[in-house]
């Protein structure tokens, strides 16, 4: 053999392994209007109802429609449902659906695919949950007729069917919603304004969806999820980015149009880009919480935890997570600041000055004795690790013996759902934080609760506060509703399940030859044009 | 040799089956739940409890490696608990991404560091046999990250020259293709280009030095010859080993690359996966690179035969 017949062996070998690659060629795209998008996370789980996961929440809103949406002056519209009644003893709606509305099978959406949607939903959403309670029954009266009977008049039934964020209450066909609701489903066929290309799925990489050429929208303008769902592109395509120096890159060069959230750190390189805008399109933000463990000492004493309120300052925490006191502000409530039922009834501990040596005098009154306090931490979350850090610092003020064990995302949710003591891997405190739409109400901020070991990680247990939610429930008008949940709020700040930490908001980038975004507290992709 | 060949193919499958039963074992004790990531922030226990009921995660250790290892006995590498795809479509769908990067990178590589270390050797002390070796002191110590943004921000950002990310496949065009791997090669395959330019000038050194090359010199045969026909295949052995170990890191190594340039690749597979702990996909992977290492290595063995005829097996 000749010199150098090594390497070319190499060489060949690599040509023939090239050549033998079989993978489908991918389509272009091409003469199609394609809108690139990098979103905040990878698309896993194809099923808006087993998981809670905002990415497939923004996924539900790309491929399936809704009987009703909330629109930005929080009224709840009709969205596939044309006209409903409700009968004088507020037991009996009946609902209509549009004409023309078909899924992505080309079947047209009927009264069976809606029930079973809805019922498979109430199955595992909370508010879902409280509407079955008072159903008594759904029915198809015909294909585009049908009704549901309740036992008892129960005011939020369109906010629930109207549900913003997750779980959203999608309608899907009946052959998939029949789906036991808590195995994921796999297809996802819709009735949207997109279709997904499943054959492009590339997972943690790629999601493609399609216009739905049949899809028939609303007249109205949109608002939120309500109104005209125009799609304008003829084709999306998700590409997940991991690393957020290259996303700014790819979007800094033009190879993607739209970045769904920044880290603020990199607004400023953004924003020297005359062809990018950087914007906050949503307008209730996300709230930080700080959230205990009920179970063991200290925080298992309402003094320990209410010594925090004093001590923690939401400006801080709105520094570490947003960058910039432009991106975020402190909420002193335990509903979303800019919603109906916001306010800062019972928030005096919260507000002002730190008052460290109340703190210290509640502490001491708890008859701390010195146990140790473990916060778990997410590293690879910046929201949670920057939090955990300044709450340790808080705590350290305290003279609290305090310490942050860290792990991953993936360690944290599997770590607090232990309900073990600290010395066999348990935990105190832990941090996440919530998008606005899943805290403004007692029905859906579900860390308000006290249902004990049904509740949220943490297990609190308080029959007032329980008893204060379900008294906001019969609440049949807004002023007695904002006055319940007032009431809520006030035991919510002397029994503290947990402590809001700040109001903030990732802003989003995307090339100026794009139009039409959205405002609203989920990403939309209809109504947005490429030019 | 072919009696050696299947011995080591059948040791192949020993060390595979072992590393199957060692990476179950190690995600069985690894702390994480893949139903409580399934479940999502605003879960409750009881809704994690049902999910790890439905994935059997509730089982007692032999029951679920019984379970996998019955499947995989059947070709059957399971499906991913979070996509509900099977294991073998996702490690599918990154193959040729990785094996794309890893090949250029190769290429760029040899390419490039074997003439270096050569004409290094042929040259030392000079300044260009300095340069080459403060080149690969350069290449060992700056971090695959830190090149790989130097280059997006230089010629894809600044000069526009190339993308960012992404990945185009092979079917979609050869320049489509190239393009986007030639930035991630450079800077994965710089490191290798400093260790493959200072075993080769090593290598070449000590053949340089033997009696057979003074000879071949005595004889009047031109340097081209002497250098190339004589002491590089002699020194091939050991270059040869380094580049098969540089191919089996590359695989894996890649991962960094993989996340920079946003490269559907499998070391991104495995980290997601990870970070989710999506056991099926872990477990596939991690035997699929076990078998690429094995088989690599005998390929490195069999071709030390060829560059050495003193060698049998």
């Amino acid at each position: 053999m000749s010199k150098g017949g090594g390497y070319r062996s190499i060489a060949l070998i690599g040509v023939l392994m090239l050549a033998a690659l079989s993978v489908a060629p991918i389509a272009s795209g091409q003469g199609q209007t394609v809108l690139r998008f990098i979103p905040q996370a990878d698309l896993r789980i194809l099923d808006p109802i087993t998981t809670t996961a905002y990415i497939t929440r923004n996924h539900g809103y790309m491929v399936y429609d809704t009987l009703f949406a909330m629109d930005a002056k929080f009224q709840v519209q009709p969205q596939m449902v044309d006209k409903y009644e409700l009968s004088s003893d507020k037991l009996t709606y009946t609902f209509t659906l549009r004409d023309g509305l078909k899924f992505h099978d080309g079947q047209p959406v009927r009264s069976a695919d809606c029930i079973a949607s809805i019922e498979r939903w109430a199955k595992r959403d909370a508010l879902g949950q409280k509407l079955a309670e008072a159903t008594d029954s759904w029915k198809a009266v015909d294909d585009k007729t049908f009704t549901l009977k309740l036992k008892k008049p129960f005011p939020l039934t369109l906010e629930a069917l109207a549900k913003p964020s997750s779980n959203v209450p999608f309608i899907m066909p009946e052959r998939i919603a029949k789906t036991d609701a808590s195995t994921n489903i796999t297809d996802a066929t819709g009735s949207g304004p997109f279709k997904f290309v499943k054959e492009e799925w590339v997972p943690g990489s790629k999601v493609v969806y399609v216009k739905n050429k049949d899809y028939v929208p609303r007249k109205e303008p949109p608002s939120w999820a309500a109104g005209g769902k125009v799609a304008k592109v003829d084709r999306i395509e998700w590409i997940y980015i991991p690393d957020s120096a290259t996303a700014a890159a790819a979007i800094n060069a033009g190879e993607v149009d739209w970045w769904e959230q920044m880290p603020p750190d990199l607004i400023p390189v953004l924003a020297k880009n005359k062809n990018v805008k950087v914007e906050n399109i949503d307008p209730l933000g996300s709230m930080g919480l700080l959230r205990f463990n009920f179970l063991y000492p200290p925080f298992n004493n309402q003094k320990m935890r209410q010594a925090l309120l004093y001590a923690i300052d939401q400006n801080d925490y709105v520094l570490g997570i947003a960058g910039d006191a432009k991106n975020g502000h402190p909420c002193y409530s335990y509903f979303t600041c800019g919603t109906p039922l916001a306010s800062e009834v019972g928030a005096e501990p919260m507000k002002g000055k730190r008052d460290f040596e109340k703190a210290k005098q509640l502490i001491k009154e708890s008859g701390y004795k010195g146990e140790k306090i473990v916060i778990i931490d997410a590293t690879d979350q910046p929201i949670v690790h920057s939090q955990s850090l300044l709450t340790l610092e808080v705590l350290r003020k305290l003279g609290l013996n305090a310490e942050v064990q860290a792990g991953d995302w993936g360690t944290l949710i599997t770590r607090r759902s232990s309900k073990e003591p600290i010395d066999k891997g348990g935990w105190s405190i832990f941090h996440t934080w919530l998008v606005g739409p899943d805290v403004t109400s007692p029905a859906v901020n579900f860390a308000v609760r006290g249902n004990g070991q049904k509740a949220w990680f943490g297990w609190p247990e308080d029959a007032k506060i329980e008893e204060l939610r379900e008294a906001w429930f019969a609440a049949t008008d807004p002023a007695s509703s904002k006055k319940a949940a007032a009431a809520v709020q006030q035991r919510a700040f002397e029994f503290v399940p947990y402590v809001p930490t700040a109001q903030f908001i990732l802003p989003t980038a995307y090339r100026t030859n794009l139009s039409g975004v959205i405002i609203a507290p989920m990403t939309l992709m209809w109504n947005v044009e490429k030019h | 040799m072919i009696a050696y060949v299947v011995r080591r193919l059948f040791s192949t499958v020993v060390v595979m089956a072992v590393v199957a039963f060692v990476v179950f074992s190690l995600l069985y004790l690894t702390p994480g739940d893949p139903a409580a990531v399934i479940a999502g922030d605003i879960a409750t226990s009881e809704d994690i409890q049902r999910i790890h009921q439905r994935l059997g995660l509730d089982d007692p250790f032999l029951v679920q490696f019984g379970r996998w290892a019955g499947a995989l006995a059947h070709g059957d590498l399971g499906t991913s608990i979070f996509t509900n795809l099977p294991v073998a479509q996702l490690i599918g769908q990154r193959v040729e991404p990785t094996l794309s990067l890893t090949l250029c990178t190769l290429v760029v590589a040899i390419a490039v560091a074997v003439p270096l270390g050569v004409v290094a050797a042929a040259k030392a002390g000079t300044w260009f046999d300095r340069a080459v070796m403060a080149f690969s002191v350069l290449g060992f110590s700056v971090p695959v990250f830190v090149l790989a943004y130097i280059l997006i921000f230089t010629f894809a950002v600044a000069l526009d020259w190339l993308p960012v990310q992404g990945y185009r496949s092979i079917h979609e065009g050869f320049w489509p293709w190239l393009r986007h791997l030639i930035l991630p090669s450079i800077a994965l395959g710089t490191v290798y280009v400093a260790l493959i330019a200072r075993m080769t000038r090593a290598s070449m050194l000590d053949v340089l030095a033997q009696d057979y090359v003074r000879t071949a010199q005595a004889k009047g045969l031109a340097p081209d010859q002497v250098l190339l026909g004589h002491a590089l295949k002699n020194a091939a052995v050991p270059i040869m080993t380094i580049i098969g170990i540089g191919v089996a890191l590359l695989i894996s190594g890649a991962i960094v690359t993989e996340t920079v340039f946003a490269l559907p690749g499998i070391g991104r597979l495995t980290v997601d996966a990870i970070l989710r702990r999506d056991y099926p996909i872990i477990q596939g992977v991690t035997l699929i690179f076990s078998a690429i290492y094995v088989l690599v290595n005998l390929a490195v063995d069999l071709s030390y035969a060829f560059f050495d005829p003193r060698i049998r097996y």
